[in-house]
């Protein structure tokens, strides 16, 4: 059986390049930079089908799409958004960065690290090839039982979805261990878990939240499965099933899913603001323990996303309570965000801003998430536009911003070059005004009676002014994204002459080349403080020298390998064989090829 | 000293917690399926008791009219829960013979573990056939589907500890599994182990209580 | 060094936020949306109002307060040339206390009338009110009166100043009944039924829509519910007790409804739809929906036209509903809206 991480085989000065280098990569770096690329296309995808949704919405009565186009447009944008596009964004970062920020050359399971990137490659793919057959997924991103049912869903939509998010489910569970491995076992000597870098923090608690999370929605995706391909009676009432057994199943591991969405980038922000601050992130250990407890207490409160169906009062005000308690720890890391540039000396450089933009959005994602906190009052909000804000404010307003943020930050560090800061200025306040036009409306949509998840709406409603603003606004958020690209674009073509450390950082990843080399760090640093850079440059004077690229002899890497490759096109082909029912001989050849996979993989000189 | 802590680090066993990376690996991947587990037992106890009518665990039911013992067959299945109770025993006895290099104790004591679980596995499709010519079939009712599913899902998990702890074997009988790659017998032994407490939470939820 | 478009956005920012600030206070007046929930017209509606608007009344507070300190922040301590070099502070256990202890007060003065509401709006009303049973289907709404022996779809009758209770289940999927201008939600499972209730402090008549997803039709699967004087429902539930017409006997009648009683037999509307006061068939009961405001579950005004059109090709409007198109002629269209607009 395979050793450890660290391998027999010499560092090699120069990188390979070419695609077979890319198929077989096991660097954490490279992988990093695949997940970007890829959730990049999925993100744009789910982008697309809002535009299509904006537009459909735009006239009262409208038939530009159908309604179960519609239905398909915003189950896949749900689905694209959350588990192709925000997971696997965050996963960029945790990739490129924790080793780096550790001091470690890469994380605990290189191999297993490339093999959750092709499954989450090619679950995606398969998820979205539904749309060649004109049977996306059409049953919501969250698939209530018993529409999920094949008396009510006939066809392989909702094949597809079962199977798709399975797939992405060993893609996420496979990276959790990884990561949760690397962080407590591969920090750099000397380095206390209380002086990792606060994006490692967040990331660790996400990568918990994964762990326990993601079993719950497997469970309730194989029943689900089960129910279609073989006939049982998990979530059809006709043989005793209850469809609120799927709800239950669902929001335990969909509550925690929304703080796995948001964890990382907290830790982004925690890395940015005090960076452009000049002052260390004010209340360290509050952002720990907070972090913490939310991430404890969320597997508490599911049921808010249940309080209309008629739990009973004691259940109702138990989740009330307990989703108002989460309510502390989240506002307690707000105010140690401002605290932190509280007496600082602000640049205004795009990450920046983004960081900012997220800090404001975030604040008013939170007061609307209380708002619902309620049972009386999320009655009437409930399933209405008024939710679609909220969640909007968190997720986009909140975690994309964020992520965008991270971008601008440590582009140069992963590609040595900068992004043009005029044009992500351009970029900031083109997204900040379509953001707020197309989600701001939707509270007064909300509470004004628009439901969630229909594909049009009457005349006499009125909504149509208010519909028609957002799909401005959504528009011009698509500029924001064009100016973007084509910011990338423009500073491509520039050589790869990034400084090691552009900001000022405080964080390890600051004190090696842009972009570094394949064994990271030339010697290990021993490490005794947080702030480990900033400390090192305060030791020294004030300021430490551009660090120089060096052969990295004597540096044993990680050989490439084929294999997670292999295993990944076995899991995808053996899950896949459930698509439109069982096809055992599909099965069997995906269970062979995982098999073949993981013995090579095992057995492999590596 | 500074020196001395880079190469420790760079030394390919290096871990903060002194753990093995895939030691500590194994045991958060056990806590994850701890999750998965809870849920199909959660599911189970949900739909306890209510099936009006269909194959019962505990209690007689009617199958066309005629009167039908209860499904569960407890003796056999004491006897195999004993066998995989002592199995993880034996697993034991086996690792402490591969961290010792004593090579009969290693190789036999590890037959005995895999011989127990594939006495365990085939007493459950055994049940299971059973079951199905008594008249209960996958869908007859929410009885029935838990059962299948919860166990089945049980015993997948033993068979591919049983598939791990075999291929552990092939390499052991080949001379490859001297004491410092005991580690690779381990990791087999602790997911045994977890397969193992998993049942021990089955056999009283599903078998023993009422 | 920054962007010519950069700035020129920044420049007109404030302007373009006026703007889009004006558009949506205009477009925020509660009044022209009838569906909204912001105009309260009965007791539970109303606890639920007072809770939300306790809850903004907090959530402004603290968006004022929080991102007012976060634009302070933003502009006191922005880098300007000569600037020391900010304190190093690492943080502030007292701050950390306060700012934990303060947020969990204002939280508590939401938490208790929330959980007092939660109590009172799950007491179930007493034997003076008036029952319903509402019943979800793919995509219409049925309501049945055990207490009168009556069963329609599509519209809710309620009289104001009585308490109904609605005891809700569905057929098939779940959805969910909401009344925005009288109580909240519930949803509908199969085999259980939630229960909701109110009394209405005004007549009229209010759209309503279902308000979760239950497939293709989930956006138009509506309803109306009209509140009348309880002498009024007391009259239509009488009136609506009645059998239906039989115009076949009728001499006096026009021969085109004859024909369209004739033609709703024949053409097998009468296998999914009942005329009769108390029957549920699969389909919409259709027993008085001549007078009735909406057809086609709450989505097309009950004009002639719009009967016409729905009879003729139920799919043009609402691609995927039950009701398949029949393939009728023109004139046994108008026949058939003739007799179902007599059966009043």
């Amino acid at each position: 059986m395979a050793t450890t991480a660290i391998e027999q085989t010499p560092a090699h000065s120069v990188e390979a390049t070419g695609l077979w280098s890319w198929i077989t990569t096991v660097d954490h770096k490279r992988i990093g930079i695949l997940y970007g690329a890829t959730a990049f296309l999925f993100f744009l995808l789910g982008g697309i089908e809002a535009l299509v949704i904006r537009l459909q919405l735009a006239q009262p009565n409208s038939t530009l799409v159908s309604p179960d186009t519609y239905n398909q447009l915003f189950t896949m944008h749900g689905t694209t958004m959350i588990f192709l596009g925000v997971m696997p964004l965050s996963a960029m970062y945790f990739n490129f960065l924790i080793p780096l920020q550790l001091g470690a050359r890469d994380v605990a399971f290189p191999r297993l690290n490339a093999f959750s990137y092709w499954v989450f490659l090619l679950g995606g793919l398969l998820i979205n090839v539904s749309w060649l057959f004109g049977a996306a997924p059409n049953g919501g991103w969250f698939g209530y039982a018993n529409l999920t049912t094949k008396q009510f869903s006939p066809g392989m939509n909702i094949d597809f979805w079962t199977v798709g998010l399975q797939i992405l489910g060993v893609a996420s569970l496979a990276a959790a261990v990884n990561f949760f491995v690397t962080t407590v076992n591969l920090r750099a000597p000397g380095m206390k878990m209380m002086q990792m870098p606060m994006f490692v923090w967040m990331s660790f608690i996400t990568q918990i939240l994964l762990l326990l999370s993601f079993p719950i929605i497997t469970v309730a995706l194989v029943l689900l499965m089960i129910d279609r391909t073989f006939g049982t009676h998990f979530f059809v009432p006709s043989g005793g099933g209850d469809p609120i057994l799927w709800q239950h199943l669902f929001w335990l591991f969909g509550h925690p899913e929304v703080y796995i969405l948001i964890l990382p980038s907290f830790g982004i922000v925690s890395e940015i603001l005090p960076v452009f601050s000049r002052k260390p992130l004010f209340g360290y250990a509050a952002m720990v323990f907070s972090g913490v407890f939310i991430a404890f207490v969320g597997f508490g409160v599911w049921a808010h996303h249940m309080f209309a169906t008629g739990m009973g009062p004691f259940a109702d005000a138990f989740f009330s309570l307990a989703t108002m308690i989460i309510a502390i720890p989240t506002g307690v890391k707000i105010f140690n965000w401002i605290g932190t540039m509280w007496g600082g000396r602000i640049e205004f450089k795009t990450a920046m801003l983004f960081a900012i933009g997220f800090l404001g959005m975030f604040i008013m994602g939170g007061l609307s998430g209380v708002m619902h906190a309620s049972p009386p009052a999320d009655l009437q909000q409930t399933d209405t536009y008024f939710i679609v804000a909220h969640f909007h404010y968190v997720l986009f307003g909140g975690a994309i911003f964020a992520l965008t943020g991270g971008a601008y930050y440590w582009w140069p560090k992963m590609f040595g070059r900068m992004l043009d800061e005029s044009l992500g200025k351009v970029h900031f306040w083109l997204m900040m005004i379509g953001f707020n036009l197309t989600f701001f409306p939707m509270h007064i949509l909300g509470l004004n009676g628009m439901p969630r998840r229909v594909y049009t709406y009457s005349e006499e409603s009125n909504f149509k002014l208010l519909n028609q603003l957002e799909t401005l606004g959504s528009l011009i958020l698509a500029v924001s994204f064009l100016v973007f690209m084509y910011n990338i674009w423009k500073t491509w073509r520039i050589k790869a002459t990034a400084p090691a450390d552009p900001w000022n950082g405080a964080t390890l990843e600051w004190s090696i080349p842009s972009p570094p080399q394949v064994f990271n760090f030339p010697a290990l640093p021993q490490v005794s403080t947080r702030d480990a850079l900033w400390e090192m440059k305060r030791a020294a004077g004030g300021s430490v020298p551009e660090p120089q690229r060096v052969s990295g002899k004597g540096i044993h890497m990680p050989n490439p390998s084929f294999y997670p490759l292999v295993a990944a096109i076995g899991v995808t082909v053996t899950l896949g064989g459930f698509i439109g029912g069982s096809h055992l001989p599909v099965h069997i050849a995906g269970v062979a090829i995982l098999l073949f996979g993981v013995y090579s993989w095992a057995f492999e000189p590596a | 000293m500074a020196d001395t802590a880079h190469a420790h680090a760079d030394d390919h066993h290096y871990t903060a917690t002194g753990i093995d990376n895939r030691k500590l690996a194994i045991w958060t991947f056990i806590g994850s399926e701890c999750m998965f587990f809870a849920s199909l037992i959660g599911t189970y106890l949900v739909y306890k008791g209510r099936d009006v009518s269909g194959p019962m665990p505990h209690s007689t039911w009617l199958l066309k009219g005629v009167e039908q013992e209860q499904m569960l067959e407890i003796p056999l299945v004491t006897f195999g829960t004993a066998l995989l109770l002592f199995s993880s025993f034996f697993v034991v006895l086996a690792l402490n013979g591969a961290q010792r290099g004593n090579r009969k104790q290693l190789l036999g004591w590890l037959c005995a573990t895999i011989f127990c679980g594939m006495f365990f596995v085939g007493m459950q499709v055994f049940e299971f056939t059973h079951f199905a010519h008594r008249g209960m079939g996958y869908t007859t009712n929410l009885f029935s589907s838990t059962f299948y599913t919860l166990t089945g899902f049980h015993g997948t998990h033993v068979t591919i500890g049983l598939i791990w702890l075999l291929s552990v074997l092939a390499v052991a009988l080949r001379g490859k599994l001297p004491p410092e790659k005991s580690l690779n017998l381990e990791m087999a032994a602790l997911y045994w182990h977890f397969v193992d407490v998993v049942w021990i939470v089955i056999f009283p939820v599903v078998y023993l209580i009422r | 060094m920054s962007h010519p478009t950069g700035r020129r956005l920044a420049h007109w920012a404030p302007a373009l936020t006026l703007a889009a600030l004006v558009l949506l206070v205009a477009a925020c007046s509660p009044d022209q949306y009838p569906q909204t929930t912001l105009r309260p017209r009965a007791d539970y509606a109303r606890d639920a109002d007072a809770i939300f608007r306790l809850t903004l009344g907090w959530a402004t507070v603290v968006f004022v307060l929080v991102e007012g300190a976060l634009l302070f922040a933003l502009y006191r301590f922005r880098n300007r040339p000569g600037a020391a070099d900010p304190v190093q502070s690492h943080g502030n256990t007292t701050l950390e206390i306060v700012w934990t202890i303060i947020p969990a007060f204002i939280l508590a003065m939401i938490a208790v009338p929330t959980v007092r509401t939660i109590f009172k709006t799950a007491t179930k009303p007493g034997p003076e009110a008036l029952q319903v049973e509402v019943i979800g289907h793919q995509w219409w709404w049925e309501f049945r009166y055990p207490q009168l022996g009556i069963t329609t779809a599509g519209e809710l009758m309620v009289p104001s100043g009585r308490t109904v209770n609605l005891e809700m289940t569905t057929v098939d999927v779940l959805h969910s009944f909401w009344l925005p201008q009288f109580a909240g939600k519930r949803d509908v499972f199969p085999n259980r039924y939630n229960n909701l209730w109110f009394k209405a402090e005004v007549e009229g008549n209010f759209p309503a829509q279902c308000v979760e997803f239950c497939g293709i039709q989930h956006g138009r699967m509506a309803y109306r519910i009209v509140s009348m004087k309880p002498e009024a429902f007391d009259a239509w539930a009488a009136n609506f007790n009645q059998p239906p017409r039989d115009f076949s006997a009728d001499s006096a009648a026009n021969p085109l409804v004859k024909q369209g009683q004739a033609l709703f037999q024949a053409k097998g509307c009468v296998g999914c739809h009942s005329l009769y006061p108390a029957l549920p068939l699969i389909g919409p009961n259709l027993h008085h929906v001549g007078s009735r405001s909406h057809i086609a579950a709450g989505t097309l005004e009950n004009t002639d036209e719009n009967l016409a059109k729905w009879i003729q090709n139920p799919q043009a409007w609402k691609e995927g509903v039950l009701m398949p198109n029949l393939g009728l002629k023109d004139d046994e269209v108008h026949a058939l809206v003739a007799y179902l607009r007599a059966n009043q």
